[in-house]
Formats: structure tokens, sequence, C-alpha cells
């Protein structure tokens, strides 16, 4: 190819920083999307983007803390290097988005105003309202939309990813897509491909994730021979509005902005809440959190806010699981103006105004932190060597993964306001990489007819699909029971008895959906084979999900297991505290050196995830409990910094750069 | 550390939804959906009747779910699902517009229970007009985001590498601002517009797909930009560094297809599910417009 020339595959934040930069280095870009790429689910992103700023800084914030406050939000299940560089890179990338036109809220003198979000104590996190995600992702769409009137762009929207096109090396030459209007197939050869393609939220059925988030692109990749990282990592967001048909974000800034989440302390308490008295209300995350509050970690206020309901009884409701989060108490105009975005939506789609009544919310499935495994390289002084074409390219050479669909940021838990960045900055970096690839890059000889094999392979299944007889299962009732499924055994709680029958249900599901028959056999705009083709890709990936879940016999993060839970402290006279302190650090420690490593998952050619695990860089950062200031662990923490003070003190080689650092797959 | 004992998770008992409002009265009711459907671009269309059970808190999209799951019509035939265009169901994507009871609007707004309070006993569905029909509900809406191009939507930045913060902005600027920044490209406001009419390009017999595609440009052209592209120029041309391309876009507001076409009916306003004061904007941009135009003829 005399053209240096990559395909990009979604138009959310990631693929759309990465179209940019491509454009900008003189790549020329082909912009895959299932949807027009203003439509991506990046729009649904509320509350804000992460960056230590001006403010922050003065009262004593840095970059490294925030990648401190990343990595133990994350329970310290991710690669070190990459997340010190995207924190590293939040200031520039915020005035970058700035410069865009971003409309970022103001202070009185005209600077961009922060918020505080999930897991820090600073206030960190820049917005544009309540719909911070759809005004950093229409700043990109626009700039996007300049190059492609200059021709540096081509967009193919409402096109389908099928498949990696993979040399004889196994070295990724390109991709095979559809059309989802006229369903024709066509080949994009190009030097590198980057899957941009978000989470897979339609796995678990009802989440908070938009109707494209099928995760399907990440499974076609994934059995074309990607490797997987932790999928068993499924945020689930403490603040959702159930629906019949999505499951609707209420987002973290609701509480970065004063909300307060609470239940009646006699159950089911039957007054309007606005009657009933402070005293007789439960605030749980401020009285057990005091620190932190209402902004704990998701994944901790997801689980205190199941357990309030479900083990102590008090949901707000008898037949429907709920908490009051409160605004009533905030000023309208500030509520107006910081969050108008989603109380309209609370509005509009629960018919009450939340300025004046508590909303009634509960968790939801909201993100995925594993994704496709993709490599870095280290720097020297920490962090990721900008350029190198090993940074995001998953373990199929030339393709590459970023955003949501890569594993690399979040960990075990991700912090809100971080995705954007996560996705932003993945987007930006991995543009140089790609782009020194693709000079280099050179197309065999017989790559012309792998395209011509992968094009009739594809062709043959939509065939065989439309050929289905008819009558038999239908996919959307199937993918109901797998959602139902999914989300009953695989998100806040987890057991292993009922997580291993799941797998076997999984593998059912996937033998029936062979039998899944079309109630549209046409070949024009065909959204019945699209879909059952989704829904088939989505079983690799809920196995993967519950396999990984299955083997971790731990407690990490978002991944919750009672029957493996550290215990709390019992004993109340000082010694006796003291003795299960030391005991529980014990348990930490090895448990730590058991479990801190990532899950990787490669597509068996029985059609089973072959699991193995990866050791984490924590060159950086040692990792320590995370208990956010709970009440009555204090002791732990205190037994905790005496270890690691004497650790220090014995071995003083063995800190910072000089450790030590895991062999990286 | 807590300890979760119940044998249940976020989708378990209890976590499913209830109904406000009709919830008691409607179970085991039906709703009956009378969909207008077209097999593809030019073909005739017709109307199809569904029959959907009755759920509590349910929404257009929900009601489209059933009949694609269903895949009958209500007379028992076997018909292929109605395609439609959605995504966030959560109405900021912009995807799902369409005439629900023959208003413009996102179908995943548009609650069941309020439908049949207005309209008891069904709920008409029908594509929107004003842009070529793909397939039944689904219709193709290039011609509103290349309007997005003619105006220049954008701030002609140098580039996206490090040059510091953008400029200061006064939240009264902020606030002015964002509203016409919530523009989610749903077409409502071009649908509800007596100006906006339709342009439908067919693609000829040994045309290529490059040939049709400048020739389509060309006719999208000619016709009006609508109330959307207007805004996005006036929110463009407010930006301290948008603004310094300000004459290109109302140079392409006074072309062809521009500003003058607008009649001043002022259902945009009416339409817009986002409340984007688009009349204002349309009133800005006219007065922007006025002042280059005489400028210009001074500058001669």
């Amino acid at each position: 190819m005399a053209q240096p020339r990559v395909l990009v595959i979604g138009g959310g934040l990631a693929g759309l920083a990465a179209t940019m930069r491509l454009a900008e280095l003189g790549v020329g870009v082909d912009l895959v999307s299932l949807v027009p790429v203003k439509r991506s689910h990046s729009v649904c992103a509320q509350g804000g983007i992460n960056s230590v700023n001006a403010l922050t800084r003065q009262q004593g914030d840095n970059e490294w803390k925030h990648f401190d406050d990343t990595v133990y939000g994350g329970d310290f299940l991710q690669h070190q290097p990459p997340v010190k560089e995207m924190a590293d890179w939040g200031p520039r990338i915020i005035d970058l988005m700035d410069r865009l036109g971003v409309p970022f809220n103001r202070t009185p003198e005209g600077f961009r105003d922060q918020r505080r979000f999930g897991g820090t104590l600073y206030k960190r996190t820049a917005f544009a309202g309540a719909t911070t995600g759809q005004q950093l992702l229409y700043a990109l769409d626009e700039q996007v939309r300049r190059y492609e009137v200059e021709g540096r762009v081509k967009k193919w929207e409402f096109w389908d990813f099928l498949e990696p096109v993979l040399d004889a090396s196994g070295r990724c030459r390109g991709a095979v897509c559809q059309d989802l209007v006229s369903m024709k197939f066509k080949a994009f050869p190009a030097d590198a491909v980057i899957l941009a393609s978000g989470g897979c939220g339609l796995v678990y059925g009802r989440s908070t994730m938009s109707m494209v988030c099928t995760g399907s692109a990440v499974s076609r990749a994934y059995q074309a021979g990607a490797a997987y990282g932790n999928g068993e990592f499924i945020q689930v967001h403490p603040t959702a509005i159930p629906g019949a048909d999505k499951l609707r974000l209420m987002s973290e800034s609701a509480r970065g902005e004063g909300g307060r989440v609470w239940v009646p302390r006699t159950p089911q308490d039957p007054r309007d809440p606005r009657s009933i008295p402070e005293a007789e209300r439960y605030y749980f995350l401020e009285e057990r959190y005091p620190k932190y509050g209402n902004l704990v970690p998701r994944d901790i206020a997801t689980r205190e806010i199941f357990d309030i309901c479900t083990t102590d009884g008090l949901s707000v409701e008898k037949d429907r699981l709920c908490v009051y989060l409160d605004l009533s108490h905030l000023p309208r105009e500030m509520l107006d103006r910081k969050l108008g975005g989603i109380l309209e939506i609370y509005e509009k789609f629960q018919g009450v105004d939340p300025r004046v009544v508590p909303m009634k919310i509960f968790p939801a499935v909201h993100y995925s932190m594993g994704g496709l495994w993709v490599d870095y390289e280290r720097s020297a002084t920490g962090g990721m060597e900008e350029g190198s074409i090993r940074n995001q390219q998953t373990s199929i050479p030339g393709l590459y993964a970023i955003g949501e669909c890569d594993y690399q940021y979040h960990g075990a838990n991700r912090l809100g306001a971080n995705s954007l960045l996560s996705c932003i900055f993945s987007g930006l970096f991995v543009a140089p990489s790609v782009a020194g690839l693709a000079t280099a890059s050179r197309a065999g000889e017989e790559t012309p007819r792998l395209f011509e094999a992968s094009l009739r392979r594809q062709e043959e299944r939509h065939e065989a699909l439309l050929g289905r007889r008819g009558g038999q299962e239908n996919p959307y009732a199937l993918h109901q029971e797998l959602g139902n499924l999914m989300t009953r055994v695989a998100t806040v709680v987890r057991r292993n008895e009922q997580l291993a029958a799941a797998y076997d249900e999984v593998c059912v599901m996937e033998d029936r959906w062979r039998r899944c028959s079309l109630s549209d056999t046409g070949n024009w705009t065909n959204q019945n084979v699209v879909f059952t083709k989704s829904l088939g890709d989505m079983f690799p990936v809920a196995k993967l999900i519950l396999k990984g879940a299955l083997l971790r016999d731990e407690c990490r993060g978002a991944h919750y297991k009672p029957a493996f839970a550290m215990p709390g402290i019992a004993a109340t006279d000082p010694a006796g505290k003291r003795r299960e302190a030391e005991a529980w650090c014990d348990r930490f420690e090895a448990n730590t050196r058991k479990w801190l490593k990532s899950t990787i998952a490669r597509h068996g050619a029985d059609g089973h995830p072959q699991i193995s695990f990866e050791d984490v860089d924590t060159s950086l950062i040692p990792p320590r409990p995370r208990l956010y200031g709970l009440v009555g662990a204090d002791v732990i923490e205190e037994v905790w910094k005496e270890r690691s003070r004497g650790a220090a003190d014995d071995a003083p080689a063995a800190t910072g750069a000089g450790r030590a650092v895991a062999a990286h797959v | 550390m807590i300890q979760l004992a119940e044998d249940s998770n976020v989708g378990g008992p209890g976590a499913a939804d209830q109904g406000n409002g009709h919830s008691d009265t409607m179970a085991g009711r039906t709703i009956h959906v009378r969909v207008l459907r077209q097999d593809g671009p030019g073909g005739e269309s017709y109307w199809e009747r569904h029959a959907v059970p009755y759920e509590p808190n349910m929404n257009v999209i929900s009601v489209l779910q059933r009949i694609a799951e269903r895949a009958r019509a209500e007379d028992g035939r076997q018909v292929a699902p109605v395609a439609w265009d959605c995504s966030c169901l959560e109405e900021v994507c912009g995807s799902c517009t369409m005439l629900v009871n023959g208003r413009t609007r996102m179908a995943c707004s548009a609650l069941v229970d309020r439908l049949l309070e207005e309209h008891p006993g069904e709920i008409e569905l029908r594509p929107m007009s004003k842009f070529p029909v793909v397939r039944d509900l689904k219709v193709d809406r290039g011609r509103l985001f290349r309007a997005l191009e003619r105006v220049e939507a954008w701030v002609p930045v140098d580039g996206s590498y490090d040059h510091g913060p953008g400029p200061r902005i006064s939240p009264e600027e902020q606030e002015d601002a964002y509203p016409l920044s919530t523009c989610m490209s749903c077409g409502c406001c071009l649908e509800a517009c007596p100006q906006y009419t339709k342009i439908e390009v067919v693609q000829r017999e040994g045309e290529s797909a490059e040939e049709f595609e400048r020739r389509r440009t060309a006719a999208y052209d000619r016709g009006f930009v609508g109330a959307h592209a207007i805004s996005q120029a006036v929110l463009f041309n407010g930006h301290p560094t948008g603004r310094m391309i300000a004459d290109e876009r109302l140079q392409a507001l006074t072309s062809a297809g521009g500003i003058q076409v607008c009649g001043n009916a002022q259902n945009c306003v009416a339409v817009c599910p986002k409340h984007i004061p688009l009349t204002r904007s349309i009133a800005r941009a006219g007065r922007a417009a006025t002042v280059w135009a005489i400028k210009r003829l001074f500058d001669r």
C-alpha cells in the first residue's frame, strides 16, 4: 500500500480521538461504526472527566495522587505504567477539549469549574452540565468531520465489523465488514486495525449501556485469537433508574454536588420521604464511611446499597428494591445549572421532579473494566514509551484496542469520570504507535486471497443464518434469558455453585442459539439477522466472564464472593482488635501474593475459554488494603502502616524503581 | 467488608420496576399499534397492525422490541420485525426520531401510559416524512449531517497538540452556549419545518458510488440547511476561536438554501426535545447575516 491506511472500528470518544490524531499525522483513516458516530454510547457519559488542575494542585494534589487514587480505586489490578501515563496526560487532555470548544461549566471568574467524584478527596472533575460525555464526543466528532471534508477520513456509518483478517504469520492485515443497510460485505485492507468498540453491556440484557454495546466486535477479535483480560470485572453502578427497556444512569455527579443516599430507619416507612425527620433517616454511606461519605468508589457504594436492601431489609419499597438519592435540599438554580441533563431524564422517564422529591434508585450494570488484553512499553520514567508499536496492541500483531474495550486502565473497579479520560487518552496515545507501524507495514502477496477467503466465510455464515428453518428458537427471547441469568449470577454477589451452573446453562443457550430461526430472511436492512449474529457472539464473552469469576476465589473491587470475604474486626478490647488486625493483614498479604493477577482468557478450539494468569506490574505503588476509612477498620490501617514502615526500613532498595518488575506476557 | 447474605442480585426478584399510573387498570390489556411500513427506498408504504401485551412503564422502544420478538401482525400473519433506529434509549443520542401519533419525537421518551392517556386505544407510528425511508421507520438523515459541514460547525483549531487551555469564558457565555451544544441531530426541527422539504436522490443505473454521492451532496446543498445547522453556526460564531471563521459560516448561511428560506413558522422550537432556543438562534443568525451583507457591500 502506497498510502498508509488505518481502520478504526467504533466512533466513540476513543475511536474519534485516534481518528483525529491519525488524520493530523497524515494517515488515512477508514472509520467504521454501527451508528452515525455522533450517536455513539459515549454520549451517555454524564458526570465529567478527571484530571489534576490548578486548584487541586494548590491543595496538595498532583498527577501522582490521581494515579494513586486510580490504582487504589482499582484494587491494584492494573499495570501501573499506563495508568501513570494517563494521569500525567490528564491536564493536557482537558486543555485540548477546552480548546475544541467543549462548554465546560465556569467559575464566576471564567475558569473551568470542577466537582468531586467518587474515590478521591479532591475536586478533579471538569464537567459540562451533566452531559459531559455528549459534549466531549461532539467536540471530537466536529474535528473528525473537518478532516472528513478534507478527505483524510472516510466514515462507514451503519457498518458492522465481522472479523479481523490475519495473514499466515498471524498479523492483522485488515478486516471484513458488512453494510447494515444493503447487507453487502466489504474487505478493508489496512496497515493496522484499531478496535474502539466499547463495552459489552448487552450480555447482561438490560444495563445502562446503549443498544449498540453488544460486545460483538470484541468477541469476534477474541474468537480470532486475541487474548481477553479481566473479563469478570464488570462495574455495577450504584445509582440507576430501573426501566422496562433500559436501566438509565443517574450520574455520580448527583452525589458529587451534594446528593445524599438514605433509607428510612423504619422498613418501608409509608410516609412521604420529605416528611421523614432527619433522625429517622439512615444515611448509611455517610455513617459507615465518614471520610468519603456518599463518594466512596462505585463497587463499595453498590454493595452497601444492595446490602441495605437485601440483608437489612430497608429497601424503600417492598416489591421493588430501591433507596433514596436525595437532592431536594440543594438550591434549584445550582441543580439546573450543574445537573440539568440528568434531572430531566429522571423527570421525563419517572414523571417526578427530583428537585423536589428524593429519587428512587438501584444499582445497574454499567461498565466493563475488562476487555481485550493490550501491551505497552514501559518508559524510563515509569510511564509508557510514546510511539512504541507495542502500546495498546492486542495479542494479534497489527490489531489494537482502545477505550472501554481494552483491559488496561481500571483494574478491578473504575473510578467515576476516569473513563472519559482513558478513552481520549488511549485514542490519542495509540495514534503515533500505529502511524509508525503504518509506514513500516508491507502487505504480502497472499493478502488479496486472505480477504477473498474471509469474505466467502462471512457470506456463507450470513446465508446459513438466513436459510435456517423457521419456528425454532427466538433470538430476542434467548437474549433475555441470557441477560437475566448473567444479571442474577455475575453482578454484585457471586457464588461458585451459581457460577458453575450458569456456565453450563450458557453453553446450552449457545447450542440453542444454533437453532435460532429468523423472522426476516431478506437482504435489505435486516436488523433481525444482525442482532442474531451479535447474540451468537455474546456467548463467548459471557463464558469468559463466568469462568473468570468462577476461578477467582477472592474479593477484589467489583468482584465480590461472600465465601471469600475478609472478616471485619469483631473484638472490642484493644489487644483483641490488634490481634485480629494483625491476622487480617497477614491474610491480606497472602491473598495479594496469590490473587493479584490479571485473568487472561483465550478462546479455545473447543469453544471454552482457556484461562491463565498474568502478574501485575505494581512497581510504582505497592498494594495496600482498600478500606476508605471504614468505621471500625482503623486498627487495620494502623497495623498496615507500621508494617509498611518496617518494610521500608528493612529494605530501602526494595522501594520505588528498584523493585523487580513482574514479567509482562 | 460487608457480608451480603441474600441470594439475589441486581436483577433478582423485586428488582424489576413497577408502573405508575395505569399499571393496575391496564394489567392484562393489549396495546394496539399501527405502523406505517415500507420495505425499501422508493417502495409503496402500507399500514400494519400489531397487538402487544401491556406492561408497566413501557415506551415506544419496548413496544417495538416486543413487536420484533413476536414477529406476527395482529391478524396472526408472520411478518418481518419492523426496522427502526435506536441506541441510547435516554434521549441523548438522537437516533430514534419518528412520528408517534402524528407528532415528531424521540421514541424512547414516548411513554406508553401517556400516549394512551392522550389517545386511548391505539398508538400510531410513522417514519419521518422529510427524509428518504430506508426501511419502515428507519430513514436516511445524511442530509442533516451534511448541513453541519456546510456551516463548518467546528472550532478551527491548529491541531490536537498541547497549546495550553482554551480561552477564558464567562459563566454567562457558557450558559448561553451550552444549550445550543446539546443538539443531538435528531432532526425533529427539520421534520416540523414547513420550509424543509424532502430531497430523495436515487442512484442511477451504472452510476458509481462516488458519482452518486457527489450528485446527492449537490442536491442536499441546494436545499434548506435547517434550524439545527443555523443554531450550530450561531454556537460556533459565538466561540472566541470559532468566530475566527465567522464570515465563512455567514457566507454559507446567506447562500442558496440559507437562512432566508426560513419562513418563521417557529415549529422547530416547539418540537425540539432538548428545548434548544432555535428561534433565538435563527434571529441572531439573521441579524448577523444582514450586518455581514451590508458590510460586504461597503467593502467592495
